[in-house]
């Protein structure tokens, strides 16, 4: 196990990260970006088994999947952290030309990168499909899939979520971002989506809460918790409860920075809550 | 001028099954999935041979297409299988992002295609497909002709890696196409020679084509007819150097003129050599119920439309 003082360290360079990638072009998503800072870290750095370097098959690896594109900021630091690239093109995303595309894609090559994502609702169906590539290439390696709560609105997401459990993929971690947040307002006003946890259990899955999804440690006892549901007949379903905008204080608790970049001033108080740790891009 | 016959009639989507069955057996990375349409796409073979490397979805068609998608990484090459309709317009953005954009290597096999389809009516009578998939950036659209071709198309687009829209039908055609002959993905087939008029046709309407030759033939118009079985990419070449004799050219499809592949047709001829054309093809409408027959008689997609469109097309000229 990693020092989780290393991976608190990480996490708040992962956030500089975000709001330095946002603000310079003035677009990309925040919010739930920095919800999901301390999840991606653990994730990267100790939860999955790795290969080196970057295979499409992920043959002998855990994989990942990113359905709620939108937070690629946040996705796009840890694979530049964790060795995908280097830390120096962060400075292109969103910009002519980049790799570093708007939403997460393959199209442009970008190592670490095994599906676009970014129209919602389908990360999870193409999850399944990765899942079912290991049992029959004999691949005892996990998937891990991170969803958008909100995400759950669009209808695909039952079709894979009710196929998971009828076919047994074992060997799947779906992870629900709890934030509660979306871009017209909290879930509760936009559609109450009623209770997640007895809808997933409904559909057959095994689901394991992780009450504080900004805190390493609880992360980390969570997923070991998941970890060690799969391989029983079922799909394990986490519910990551997390802060959208966690560690920059004017942007927690609100949707308002789902979609919007901070301004300089903005900026500067952000950077001022999360001094630089490992070196800026 | 040659002569094309038949001993037998065969649907196209059994020369998918055929195909399939025969990949289940030579190559291992071939996996299946289907919609709840096992008996229609005639897939029960390549089950029964490889139950392990089927997946039953359910009617679910967006979850078809990720779990497809998701399938080529690990390197398997998946192969869908439900109608026309509900493998483009239900899923289009499914395999736009997940599919299309995503590179990945699928292969998206529809049947039961346009008019063809009959009693089920205007619902499940896609006339828009061809268009909806040229669209797509790097996906290519095949449309085959009749059993023999559908089978070797199928066992063609399993070697070539990307993904792949294979549109076939549902009803009896003739079987007139040399069995065992290799299928060339963009490579259009010459079936006839002729100076008058060309006359390009795909799917069910090649066989209407080689009827219209006939008849023509009798009446002395001389027609080059061409398979294009690929409209994307287009055999540009194919066609250039026909009109180039020809002057003239005839599209005939069982699609909507509007993204079909007269369309497609037109845009080579307007970039090289501008030459009047005439469009064998549904009139921006629906469909309806009634037999394939009567379909493709009311709806002007036989070889008696062809013929009628290849007099206007010379006089034209």
């Amino acid at each position: 196990m990693t020092n989780t003082q290393h991976l608190k360290d990480l996490t708040t360079q992962v956030r500089r990260d975000i709001l330095r990638m946002v603000h310079k072009v003035n677009s990309g998503h925040p919010g739930g970006s920095l919800g999901c800072a301390e999840f991606f870290v653990t994730l990267y750095s100790e939860l999955m088994q790795r290969n080196e370097g970057f295979n499409m098959d992920g043959n002998g690896e855990d994989l990942f999947f990113l359905s709620n594109g939108h937070i690629s900021p946040v996705y796009y630091s840890v694979l530049a952290r964790s060795g995908y690239f280097d830390i120096d093109e962060l400075n292109t995303f969103r910009l002519i030309n980049s790799r570093l595309q708007g939403h997460p894609t393959t199209h442009e090559g970008l190592p670490g990168i095994r599906i676009a994502s970014g129209s919602l609702g389908q990360g999870m169906s193409v999850a399944l499909g990765a899942a079912q590539a290991k049992k029959l290439n004999g691949d005892k390696h996990l998937i891990y899939s991170l969803h958008g709560d909100g995400e759950l609105q669009e209808g695909q997401n039952w079709e894979a979520i009710m196929y998971a459990s009828a076919k047994k993929v074992d060997n799947l971690i779906s992870t629900i971002d709890l934030n509660g947040q979306q871009i017209d307002g909290s879930t509760d006003t936009v559609l109450p989506m009623g209770n997640i946890r007895d809808k997933f259990e409904a559909f057959g899955w095994i689901v394991i809460d992780i009450e504080n999804g900004n805190d390493i440690d609880t992360i980390r006892a969570g997923m070991a918790e998941a970890k060690s549901n799969t391989g029983k007949g079922k799909p394990v379903c986490v519910l990551l409860k997390t802060v959208m905008g966690n560690g920059v204080d004017f942007m927690m608790h609100t949707h308002a920075w789902h979609g919007k970049a901070p301004n300089d001033e903005q900026l500067a108080i952000g950077l001022a809550q999360n001094p630089e740790t490992l070196g800026d891009y | 001028m040659k002569t094309y016959t038949y001993t037998e009639k065969k649907d196209t989507r059994s020369g998918f099954g055929a195909g399939l069955a025969e990949l289940g057996r030579t190559n291992p990375n071939v996996v299946a999935l289907c919609a709840d349409l096992i008996g229609s796409l005639k897939m029960n073979t390549f089950i029964d041979e490889n139950p392990e490397r089927f997946f039953q979805i359910g009617i679910a068609e967006a979850n078809m297409m990720g779990i497809a998608a998701g399938l080529t990484i690990g390197g398997k090459i998946p192969f869908t299988g439900t109608f026309a309709n509900f493998s483009t317009g239900r899923v289009y953005d499914q395999i736009r992002q997940s599919i299309a954009y995503s590179g990945k290597n699928v292969k998206i096999c529809a049947s039961h295609a346009g008019l063809t389809l009959g009693e089920d009516g205007a619902t499940h009578q896609i006339l828009e497909d061809i268009g909806l998939m040229k669209m797509l950036p790097g996906m290519v659209v095949i449309n085959t002709c009749d059993y023999n071709q559908t089978k070797a198309a199928t066992l063609a687009i399993a070697n070539y890696k990307g993904p792949v829209y294979l549109r076939f039908g549902r009803p009896a055609v003739p079987v007139f196409m040399p069995e065992n002959q290799k299928f060339e993905i963009g490579k259009a087939i010459h079936l006839q020679e002729g100076k008058d008029v060309t006359i390009v046709a795909t799917g069910h309407l090649v066989w209407e084509a080689l009827e219209a030759a006939k008849v023509l033939h009798a009446e002395g118009i001389s027609a080059d007819v061409i398979n294009i079985h690929t409209i994307k990419p287009l055999d540009d070449e194919a066609i250039l150097n026909s009109v180039a004799k020809t002057g003239c050219i005839v599209t005939a499809e069982e699609h909507n003129f509007l993204g079909g592949l007269g369309e497609s047709v037109s845009r080579v001829l307007a970039l090289n050599n501008p030459a009047p054309q005439e469009f064998v093809a549904t009139n921006d409408t629906f469909g309806e119920s009634g037999t394939p027959d009567q379909l493709m008689e009311k709806y002007g997609l036989n070889s008696n439309a062809i013929i009628k469109k290849a007099k206007a097309v010379i006089a034209r000229k």
